[in-house]
C-alpha cells in the first residue's frame, strides 16, 4: 500500500514547506500535508557505507559465535567454587560471572546485529496501511443476529422452560462438588491458635545454649530468647510450635516496671513476653535497653516492655501477651501456665 | 530449478524451491497463506515507547525458559534436612528441602546460580516493564475504544504477575521470604469471620506447617503462568487485530496506520530486541547478585533480619500495612482487625482504581468512536492529572513500604516518615493532580503560542527606528498540523429538561454527575481552546509579529 491510498481529506494540501507563514494554504493552514517525502540514508545512496554496515552486522554475529564458544569454555574450565575480584563489584563467583557475561554478549550481539541490519540496510520507507472498523458491517450484524435467533428457536430453550430451569439448576449445583473437595486442604482451626506448648512447670530454655535458664543468668538490660523445655529443632512440629511459643526475656529493675500485673507475673523483674508481633506475626528482635522498648523490624510496631508491652507506635493493634513465670526449687525459671491470651496476629475469634 | 513461469500451477509447484513446497504443503493443511496475507507485511508504527510492551513479552518468555530449567533441580518440599552442600557457613544447619535444593542450584549446579538470577531479574523487569507500559498506554489514551478489553488483559497480567512473583520468591523458604509469607498469613487471619479458616486451609493447618511450599509451587509454575500465557496470547492477538495506535503527524489519520512492515523490518527489530533484552538480563545476572538466600539462611518463624523488604512490586502493599494505625475492635467475643484488614481491602482498590479508569472516561465523554491516534498527555489534562495522582499515591505507599530504609539511609526518624506517609496518602495525590493539570494547561498554551506566533528563534533584531523585536520563525505545515490535530471535547450538557410538549422530565442523578464530571474534564478551566484558522489568519495576515 502506498500514500495513494490515504483518504482524500488527508491528501497533501497545497504545500510550501519552507515558505513564510503568511503564504501557507489559504483555506486551512493546519491541513494534513500528507506523508513527508522519504529521506535517504547514507546506506541507500552510498554502496560503500552499505558494505560497512554489512561488515558491522557480520562482525556482531561473529562476536556472538565467539561468545558462545567462550560460554562453553568457561563451563568446562572454570571451577564452580572459585571467587574472583572484579572491579568495582567486589568478590564474585567466577563461574557465574564468566557464564553470564559470555551468554549476555552472545545474545546481545545477535540482537545488536539484527537491529543494525534492520536500521541501516532494510528499507525504511514508511508505508500507510488502511484500518477497517473493528465492528462488523450492518449486514453481517443482522445476519449473525438472525442466525442466533434461528438457533435459539430451534433449540426451544426459551419455550421449554422445564429443560431450561433444570439445566441451570444442574450447572449451578455441580461446582459444589469442587468446593467440597477443598475442605480437606486443612483442619478446622478449633482453639489451636489459643494454645502454645507452654504449661505450668515447663522450664525456659535458652535458645542459643539450649540450656535451661536460671534467674541469675538474666542480667539487667540483656535480651534473651527462650523456648519451652522439650521442644527440639529436629522435632517434626518444631517450626509450627516455635511460631507460637517463642519467648523474649528481659530483666528490668522492679521499680521501673509501671504495670502492676506485669510486675506480679515477673520474677524479680525478669519478664517473659511473646516474641511474635501482634501485628502480622514477625518475630520482634530489636530491644533498646535504656527505654525498654522493643521494635518489630518488619513493620516497626514498638512496644514498651516496662509498661505491659503496650503499643507505643506502629501498626500493631494490641500489647504483646505476657507469660507468667517463676523459679522452681532448683533455681530454674519456669512457666506458671500457658499464655492467657492468643499470641501473634489478631483474628476474628480472638475476642 | 525452472526460471520460466508456466501458467499450469501444478507443474510449477513441482519445480518450486524446497521452502516454497513446504509452505504449500502447510497451506494445504493449515491455511497459512490467508494468515500470512493479512500479517506478513503488517504495518507497525515506530515510537520508542511502543517497545515497552515488548520488554514485558520477552522477559516473560525468559522467565518461562529459565523457570523450566529451575524445576529440573528444585524440590518443592518442606521436609527438614541437614545441609551438607559446598557452602561452608550453613553446613549442618537444618533447613527445608526447598531451601536445600535452592542452595544446590546456587552452588553445585554449574550455571544454576546464573539461571536463578536471570529468572529473578527477569521477573523484576517483567513487572517494572508492565508498570511502565501500562502508564504509556494510560497517558496516551491508547486504552480507548476499541482497546478497553486489551487494557483489562494487560491489567490482569500485571496483577497475576505480582502474585506469581510473590509465590515464586517464597519458594526457596529462606528467612526473608518466609517473613513475607508470615505477613500474608497475618493478613489472611484479619479477614472477618472466615479469616482463620482461610489461613488453615491455605497452610494445611497452623503456620507454617509443611504444605505451603508445595502448594505455592503448583500455583507458581502451573496455575498462574498458565492463565498468564493465555492472556499474553490474547493480548497479542488483539494488538494485531486492532493494529497499533500511532501518534498524530503528517499523513497519519485515524483510518490508517503508518510505519514499516513486519517482514522484514519488525521481524528483525523485534526479534533482535528479544536478544537484546535477554543479553542485558544475562549480563545483569552475571554482575549483580539477587536474592542471595545463603546470606539470609533458612526460614525459622522465630527469627528475622532487619531491613526486610518484599520485591519492589509488592512494596506498595507493604506500605499500606506499615502506615495503617493499629485499630482493633473487640465485641461479643470477636475481634475486627481493622489495622490489617483495611490495608488488605485498599490493596486491590489501589489497583482497581486504575483498571476501571477507561470505562469512567468513556462514560464521561460518551464517545463511541474508535480511537487510533494517541493523545499527547498534555492534551488530556484531567486524565494525565489523574494518572500522575495515581502514580503519586503508589509512590507514597512505596516510601511507606521502605520506611525503615529511608530512616537508616537518610538519618530520619521512622515515626516522622510514617506520619508523613499517613498524611501524604491523602494529600499528595490531590496536590499532584492540581500541579499536573496546571502543567498540562501551560504546555497547551505554549503549543498554541507556537502555532500562532511561530518558534522563538532567539534572534533579536533592531529595526531602523530603534525598536527591538525577537524574530519568530514560522512552523512548517507538518508541525502546524501535528500541533493542531488533537480533538477537543465540549463539556456534555444536561439535555433539555422539558420535552417538545412542555412536559418536564426528571434529570437522573447519574446524568447530573456526568455533566459535572464532563465540565471538570472539558470545561474552560480544563483545556485551552486550540488555535482556530481565523485566529491564525488574523495574526499572520501581514501585520508583522506582535
Amino acid at each position: 500500500m502506498s500514500s495513494q491510498d490515504i483518504p482524500e481529506e488527508n491528501l497533501p494540501a497545497e504545500q510550501d514547506a519552507h515558505g513564510a507563514v503568511g503564504v501557507a494554504d489559504e483555506k486551512d493552514p493546519f491541513a494534513d500535508p500528507g506523508l513527508p517525502p522519504h529521506e535517504h540514508r547514507v546506506q541507500d545512496i552510498d554502496e560503500r557505507a552499505a558494505r560497512r554496515s554489512e561488515r558491522t552486522v557480520a562482525m556482531l554475529f561473529t562476536v556472538s559465535m565467539l561468545a558462545t564458544v567462550g560460554f562453553i569454555a568457561s563451563y568446562v574450565a572454570v571451577p564452580h567454587d572459585k571467587a574472583i575480584y572484579v572491579f568495582p563489584i567486589g568478590r564474585i563467583n567466577a563461574l557465574n560471572f564468566a557464564l553470564g557475561l559470555t551468554l549476555g554478549v552472545a545474545l546481545f550481539a545477535i540482537g545488536a546485529g539484527a537491529v543494525h541490519w534492520a536500521r541501516t540496510l532494510m528499507s525504511d520507507e514508511e508505508i500507510a496501511d488502511e484500518r477497517h472498523p473493528i465492528e462488523a458491517s450492518p449486514e453481517v450484524r443482522a445476519k449473525v443476529h438472525a442466525d442466533f435467533k434461528q438457533g435459539a428457536k430451534e433449540s426451544a430453550l426459551g419455550r421449554r422452560k422445564l429443560i431450561r430451569n433444570t439445566m441451570f439448576g444442574a450447572l449451578a449445583l455441580f461446582p459444589l462438588s469442587g468446593v467440597m473437595l477443598l475442605r480437606d486442604l486443612g483442619p478446622l482451626p478449633g482453639t489451636k491458635l489459643r494454645h502454645t506448648l507452654w504449661s505450668k512447670g515447663k522450664l525456659l530454655v535458652n535458645m542459643n545454649t539450649n540450656e535451661p535458664l536460671r534467674a541469675s543468668d538474666v542480667a539487667v538490660g540483656s535480651l534473651t530468647f527462650a523456648k519451652p523445655e522439650g521442644l527440639e529443632e529436629h522435632d517434626e512440629e518444631f517450626q509450627t510450635e516455635i511460631a507460637k511459643a517463642a519467648l523474649m526475656i528481659v530483666r528490668i529493675q522492679p521499680d521501673n516496671i509501671k504495670d502492676k500485673r506485669e510486675l506480679e507475673w515477673s520474677h524479680e523483674g525478669i519478664v517473659a513476653y511473646s516474641k511474635i508481633c501482634t501485628h502480622v506475626g514477625c518475630p520482634i528482635s530489636l530491644y533498646e535497653q535504656q527505654t525498654h522498648h522493643v521494635l518489630c523490624p518488619c513493620h516497626q510496631s514498638t512496644f514498651d516492655l516496662s509498661d505491659g508491652a503496650r503499643v507505643i507506635f506502629g501498626p500493631a493493634g494490641h500489647a504483646l501477651p505476657q507469660l507468667r513465670i517463676g523459679v522452681n526449687d532448683e533455681g530454674y525459671l519456669e512457666a506458671l501456665g500457658d499464655f492467657e491470651e492468643p499470641v501473634g496476629p489478631a483474628f476474628w475469634e480472638r475476642g | 530449478m525452472s526460471t520460466t513461469n508456466t501458467p499450469d500451477s501444478r507443474s510449477s509447484r513441482e519445480k518450486a524451491p524446497a521452502g516454497e513446497r513446504v509452505a504449500d504443503w502447510a497451506d494445504g493443511r493449515l491455511g497459512i497463506y490467508s494468515l500470512a496475507k493479512a500479517n506478513m507485511r503488517k504495518i507497525f508504527p515506530d515510537h520508542w515507547s511502543f517497545m515497552l510492551g515488548e520488554i514485558c513479552l520477552y522477559s516473560f518468555i525468559i522467565i518461562i525458559l529459565t523457570g523450566v530449567y529451575l524445576t529440573l533441580f528444585f524440590h518443592p518440599s518442606m521436609n527438614e534436612v541437614e545441609y551438607h552442600g559446598s557452602y561452608v557457613p550453613l553446613q549442618g544447619q537444618l533447613m527445608s528441602e526447598a531451601f536445600n535444593s535452592t542452595m544446590h542450584i546456587s552452588f553445585d549446579v554449574r550455571g544454576g546460580l546464573l539461571i536463578r538470577q536471570i529468572h529473578h531479574w527477569a521477573a523484576l523487569i517483567f513487572l517494572a516493564g508492565m508498570f511502565v507500559h501500562m502508564m504509556r498506554v494510560f497517558f496516551t489514551g491508547a486504552f480507548r475504544k476499541p482497546r478497553e478489553v486489551n487494557w483489562l488483559f494487560g491489567f490482569l497480567l500485571f496483577v497475576l504477575g505480582m502474585f506469581t512473583g510473590f509465590t515464586g520468591y517464597s519458594l526457596p523458604d529462606d528467612l526473608l521470604s518466609g517473613t513475607g509469607v508470615r505477613f500474608m498469613e497475618g493478613a489472611v487471619l484479619s479477614v472477618p469471620i472466615v479469616g482463620t479458616y482461610l489461613s488453615f486451609f491455605l497452610f494445611g493447618g497452623e503456620f507454617p506447617g509443611g504444605d505451603f511450599v508445595a502448594r505455592f509451587y503448583s500455583i507458581h509454575v502451573l496455575l498462574l503462568p498458565g492463565i498468564m500465557l493465555g492472556l499474553v496470547v490474547g493480548h497479542l492477538i488483539l494488538v494485531f487485530y486492532h493494529k497499533h495506535t500511532q501518534f498524530a503527524g503528517p499523513g497519519k489519520t485515524n483510518n490508517n496506520v503508518v510505519g514499516m512492515p513486519l517482514l522484514p523490518v519488525y521481524m528483525a527489530k523485534a526479534g533482535g530486541f528479544f536478544f537484546l533484552v535477554f543479553g542485558v538480563i544475562a549480563v545483569v545476572s552475571a554482575i549483580a547478585s539477587i536474592n542471595p538466600i545463603w546470606a539470609m539462611g533458612p526460614y525459622r518463624p522465630d527469627q528475622v533480619s532487619t531491613g526486610a523488604q518484599p520485591d519492589w512490586y509488592m512494596g506498595f502493599s507493604e506500605g499500606l500495612i506499615r502506615v495503617m494505625p493499629g485499630w482493633e475492635i473487640n465485641f461479643w467475643g470477636h475481634t475486627l482487625v481493622l489495622g490489617v484488614f483495611i490495608p488488605l481491602i485498599i490493596f486491590p482498590l489501589v489497583l482497581v482504581a486504575i483498571a476501571v479508569y477507561p470505562f469512567i472516561e468513556s462514560w464521561v465523554t460518551g464517545d463511541k468512536r474508535e480511537h487510533h491516534i494517541l493523545d499527547r498527555p498534555r492534551n488530556a489534562p484531567t486524565r494525565t492529572a489523574f494518572g500522575v495522582a495515581w502514580i503519586t499515591w503508589y509512590m507514597v505507599l512505596l516510601i511507606g513500604g521502605g520506611n525503615d530504609l529511608w530512616a537508616t539511609h537518610f538519618h530520619l526518624s521512622i515515626n516522622t516518615i510514617t506520619w508523613f506517609v499517613r498524611v501524604a496518602f491523602f494529600v499528595a495525590p490531590v496536590l499532584a493532580f492540581i500541579a499536573t493539570k496546571r502543567i498540562c494547561l501551560g504546555l497547551q498554551r505554549r503549543d498554541k503560542d507556537k502555532v500562532l506566533h511561530g518558534r522563538e528563534s532567539g534572534i533579536i533584531k533592531r529595526l531602523p527606528h530603534g525598536e527591538f523585536i525577537e524574530v519568530h520563525e514560522p512552523l512548517s505545515q507538518e508541525q502546524l498540523h501535528t500541533l493542531t490535530s488533537h480533538e477537543q471535547y465540549e463539556p456534555a450538557a444536561i439535555g433539555a429538561t422539558v420535552d417538545e410538549n412542555g412536559v418536564e422530565r426528571k434529570v437522573k442523578g447519574s446524568e447530573k454527575l456526568r455533566a459535572k464530571l464532563s465540565e471538570s474534564y472539558y470545561g474552560e478551566e480544563s483545556q485551552i481552546a486550540k488555535p482556530t484558522i481565523e485566529e491564525y489568519k488574523e495574526i499572520t495576515s501581514g501585520h508583522g509579529h506582535h
